[in-house]
């Protein structure tokens, strides 16, 4: 890994005087670099619109805690307990695809395919889990709560179960409206990124990279991917933790 | 016929079997610090999360253990610590101007947003309504 280094020329005259990238990797791998870098902007603005909001109106903002308590298979309340199971299986499928593309770097095909499929396999997961914290979250509490809103087409002011874009049983709706924009938008990072790392598995299987020479695809979407899990780690602390 | 405009450099990160083995301890390393930071944060969450005198130094606090978790997973698990300095700084040095001015706006800027508040219906609304804010302090 550090050959990298040490095999390319450093001295500054020399690598931008052109035949060779200036920054010693392929053009593939420094456009991804540059869309995750405009994908991060994208997320940043999310980011701190949520925490600009959160912090304006603090006095009416949920508590995280209060809110996402829901374990599968069990009827009482864990806070914060399942979205951490979820942060875990997306830092472990992190994991999963950093070793497939140490193995790729092996050219150990066989590999490159167990830990890719590791990967995708707790990318899956993620994706259900989120469905899933959507689906309690949407439908909210047994007692509720109660809010003034218009219901076929009428102002009422009754108890009100869950969330929705604009009444949220929990506390002021932009809470609601940040967790669906900002997880909804995640999720859908996450989805793609499965859809992708199932192109590249296939790719693998048939042998296409193998034949390469170098499995530099894999560490493409695998750059992609620990992106998605960054994004997540800023997430689960600003909506989550604090 | 073999092209001239192609530069491969991800044949230099190739490596053996022996080296390979330290990579991946050092990538078990790193798994066991990020588990290890996801639990105490957790830990922390609940226990500390409704305690009012708490809130400043939770906030800090998490925002610096999730720094210290994104700095693994790009410099690591991203490998952008063994690439060139000048590939380094430039994704680097972009985010830790842009973070430090999007703290600004989301500590500084928004509490002063928060005192000057105009009058706002959904904010009395939940002040007028009995048992409405089920989950606040």
């Amino acid at each position: 890994m550090s050959a990298h280094a040490s095999t390319q020329p450093t001295d500054v005259k020399t690598i931008w005087g052109g035949g060779t990238s200036p920054f010693g990797i392929s053009y593939g791998k420094m456009m991804m670099w540059f869309f995750l870098m405009s994908d991060a902007f994208t997320f940043s603005g999310l980011l701190t619109a949520y925490g600009f909001m959160r912090h304006k109106y603090h006095d009416v903002w949920p508590v995280a805690g209060d809110v996402f308590t829901h374990f599968p298979f069990y009827n009482g309340h864990i806070e914060l307990a399942y979205v951490a199971f979820m942060t875990f299986i997306l830092i472990a499928s992190s994991v999963t695809m950093v070793l497939a593309v140490e193995a790729g770097h092996r050219m150990d095909k066989k590999g490159v395919i167990i830990w890719m499929f590791f990967t995708i396999i707790g990318g899956a997961i993620f994706v259900g889990s989120q469905a899933w914290e959507w689906y309690h979250f949407i439908h909210g509490t047994e007692h509720g709560a109660v809010r003034e809103f218009i219901k076929d087409g009428v102002w009422v002011k009754e108890v009100f179960h869950g969330a929705n874009l604009r009444v949220n049983e929990y506390g002021h709706p932009l809470f609601a409206d940040f967790f669906f924009f900002i997880t909804g938008f995640h999720g859908f990072h996450v989805f793609s990124g499965v859809c992708i790392n199932i192109i590249i598995f296939i790719g693998v299987i048939n042998g296409t990279y193998h034949k390469r020479g170098h499995y530099e695809m894999v560490e493409k979407t695998g750059l992609y991917w620990h992106f998605v899990d960054l994004v997540w780690v800023f997430v689960f602390t600003f909506f989550y933790l604090l | 016929m073999e092209r001239d405009d192609i530069y491969e450099y991800s044949l230099d990160t190739h490596h053996g079997e022996e080296e390979g083995k330290k990579v991946r301890k050092k990538i078990y390393q790193v798994l066991g610090i990020l588990s290890a930071i996801t639990i105490f944060e957790v830990g922390m969450g609940m226990k500390f999360s409704r305690v009012e005198s708490m809130q400043e130094t939770l906030k800090y606090l998490f925002i610096l253990l999730t720094l210290v978790k994104a700095a693994y997973i790009v410099l690591v698990f991203m490998h952008l610590g063994d690439e060139r300095k000048n590939l380094r700084w430039i994704v680097l040095a972009t985010y830790i101007v842009l973070i430090g001015y999007l703290l600004f706006i989301c500590l500084t800027e928004a509490v002063y947003a928060g005192e000057h508040r105009a009058w706002d219906p959904v904010v009395e609304a939940f002040k007028s309504i009995v048992g409405g804010g089920s989950a606040h302090h």
